[in-house]
């Protein structure tokens, strides 16, 4: 991981416009991929970003949060209702379908917007909330995520219990899989950084990080900031791909959702918890033939993974493969 | 620049009460630029409090500190590092997942222009900021005989070299005022003669003055100009070595009054 580390130092663009270059490619042979592989791979880079964005305040900055899944309703909310209210009264002689082409260019700023609400909501939960510590951080951070969804639930403006549907489905493979490669890479690159490091020492030790004249308040704020515009970008990529949204969709059973696969792929390792988000995604597809057995199994893996880590030791090898790696490091 | 006469550390009258019990009484410490002061007294003497105190960890509940002449009290304690203090930890308190050079760099995170932005796009700024602090980071452990172990976990190092380590972190933040809690702790006879000469390279070359708390008074009465001595959270007595040595107060306070004197 530390060699690969460095080739994203010296040339991230090549790294970035690869993996957005497999986004493009992606999308122009959408016509080739069945619809149902199209949705599986649309729920993998969507989980991809979750766990991700979420590995940064968990995996590198040690803060244990249980309203990762409150941060995507919020942005997921917030798009859903840019693009089914705000936008088509704003422009109404325009076709508003997901694929017309005003709708795929206000997607973007749609997706920020959204991106930004969530981090908002972040900023305003973590404030306070993050001078708490182990325990007592998650409880408060469960308590939000349920106070998000009964919010949700009783707000008849964006459909209360029944949720939203009809939403634009604007989400392709481009934008899912170009901001999974985003998520990614922005994760990775910041954390490997002077200023990165900062959350591991956080993470490692706040007494000493203090003394060494690093603010952990701001550090873990920032952190929780960042895990929720990325996780209000997933949360908008996920209303436009699923065409409808309802507040149990992001109960606190989601968030455990994105903790298991953090866990999965190794706290603090981004490619790690990447592929273990991919994992867990087709997982699902997989044992949806199972019916009513499908949790038991479904349980029965996690435990298996838990305990054989695949993907902590995949990550450091697929790592290897990323361009730019001296070939007689050490 | 500091004026003459303003010294670099000045505790006026601190106390430091945990509800009825009293860390600290009345303490009053003042450490020139560039002085070498030792702490010491018995265990339990509040050397520790005095420390964290100092560096924000505590408020004082009664007293004021200043640095250079500013009121530096009940700040937090990233905030006085940034004013130019810097520290150890009695038990070590190394970032245990980060290898030896990534330890160093973190004290470099204060000081960084660029923002997150920058760091993320990989531009100008992050790149010459980052080859900076490589470099100053190199120097720092090469001058203090770590580069070997640069990309070492700072786990896996011998003890007294994580104790090393410790100290070129806090030097890294570019401190006036260096106070290391037990250096010497835990150390065998041959490292606790390295730190003493480590201890005077950091003066000559970097000129911080250093306040040193240390239970082995070999040390302490080997390197230090001035003494300070703590007994039950009170200032007990100052001086040279030689005096404090030969206080009787002080010899009170270590080894037990001395009773049935007056028999004759």
């Amino acid at each position: 991981m530390f060699h690969s580390s460095k080739a994203l130092i010296r040339n991230p663009r090549i790294a970035l416009a690869a993996g957005i270059g497999i986004a493009v490619v992606l999308q122009l042979c959408g016509g080739l991929i069945d619809p149902y592989t199209t949705q599986v791979i649309l729920f993998a880079a969507i989980n991809v970003i979750l766990a991700v964005s979420l590995n940064l305040v968990m995996g590198e900055t040690g803060q244990f949060s249980l309203c990762h899944a409150a941060f995507m309703a919020v942005g997921a909310y917030t798009s859903a209702l840019l693009t089914g209210k705000a936008l088509p009264a704003l422009l109404p002689h325009l076709s508003w379908t997901g694929s017309s082409w005003v709708a795929q260019l206000t997607f973007l700023p749609v997706l920020l917007v959204g991106g930004f609400v969530a981090a908002i909501t972040g900023f305003v939960v973590g404030g306070p909330s993050l001078r708490l510590r182990g325990d007592y951080l998650a409880m408060v951070t469960l308590g939000f995520g349920e106070i998000i969804r009964v919010l949700l639930q009783n707000t008849n403006f964006v459909g209360g219990a029944r949720g939203m549907e009809g939403i634009l489905p604007a989400t392709n493979l481009f934008w899912a899989v170009g901001f999974a490669v985003l998520t990614v890479y922005t994760m990775i690159a910041l954390v490997r950084s002077t200023y990165g490091r900062g959350f591991q020492a956080v993470r490692d030790d706040e007494i000493a990080a203090a003394a060494m004249g690093i603010n952990t308040t701001r550090v873990k704020v920032t952190a929780f900031v960042i895990g929720a515009f990325f996780a209000g970008v997933a949360g908008g990529l996920y209303a436009h791909a699923v065409e409808f949204i309802s507040p149990e969709g992001f109960n606190f059973l989601r968030s455990f959702e994105i903790i298991v696969m953090v866990i999965l792929g190794g706290l603090g390792r981004p490619v790690g918890v990447a592929i273990a988000a991919m994992l867990i995604t087709l997982l699902n597809e997989w044992l949806r033939d199972l019916s009513q057995y499908r949790m038991v199994v479904y349980a029965l893996i996690i435990i298996l993974f838990m305990i054989l880590r695949p993907a902590e030791s995949l990550g450091p090898l697929l790592a290897r493969l990323l361009p730019g790696r001296k070939p007689a490091a050490p | 620049m500091t004026s003459p006469g303003t010294p670099l550390l000045e505790a006026r009258n601190c106390s430091l009460r945990f509800g009825g019990i009293a860390a600290l009484t009345d303490v009053s410490l003042r450490i020139d630029a560039g002085e070498l002061v030792g702490l010491i007294g018995p265990n339990g003497a509040g050397k520790t409090s005095l420390f964290n105190i100092l560096t924000g960890v505590y408020r004082p509940t009664e007293g004021e500190i200043l640095l250079e002449g500013c009121p530096v009290t009940g700040l937090a304690p990233h905030r006085i590092n940034r004013l130019g203090m810097a520290r150890t930890f009695q038990n070590i308190r190394l970032f245990g997942s980060l290898d030896v050079r990534m330890n160093v760099r973190t004290s470099f995170i204060a000081r960084l222009r660029g923002g997150l932005l920058e760091v993320v796009r990989r531009g100008k700024t992050f790149r010459s900021e980052e080859h900076e602090i490589q470099e100053e980071g190199r120097r720092l452990l090469a001058y203090f005989g770590l580069e070997e172990a640069a990309t070492l976990p700072s786990r896996s190092l011998p003890y007294g070299d994580q104790r090393r380590l410790e100290i070129v972190r806090a030097l890294a933040t570019r401190p006036r005022l260096l106070l290391l809690d037990e250096p010497a702790a835990g150390m065998n006879p041959t490292e606790k003669e390295e730190l003493k000469r480590l201890i005077a390279r950091i003066r000559e070359e970097f000129g911080t003055a250093i306040l040193l708390v240390e239970h082995d008074m070999k040390v302490v009465m080997g390197i230090c100009e001035r003494l300070v001595v703590l007994d039950r959270g009170a200032m007990l007595a100052t001086g040279t070595p030689g005096e404090v040595r030969a206080n009787p107060k002080v010899i009170a306070a270590y080894l037990g009054e001395q009773h049935g004197e007056q028999e004759s």
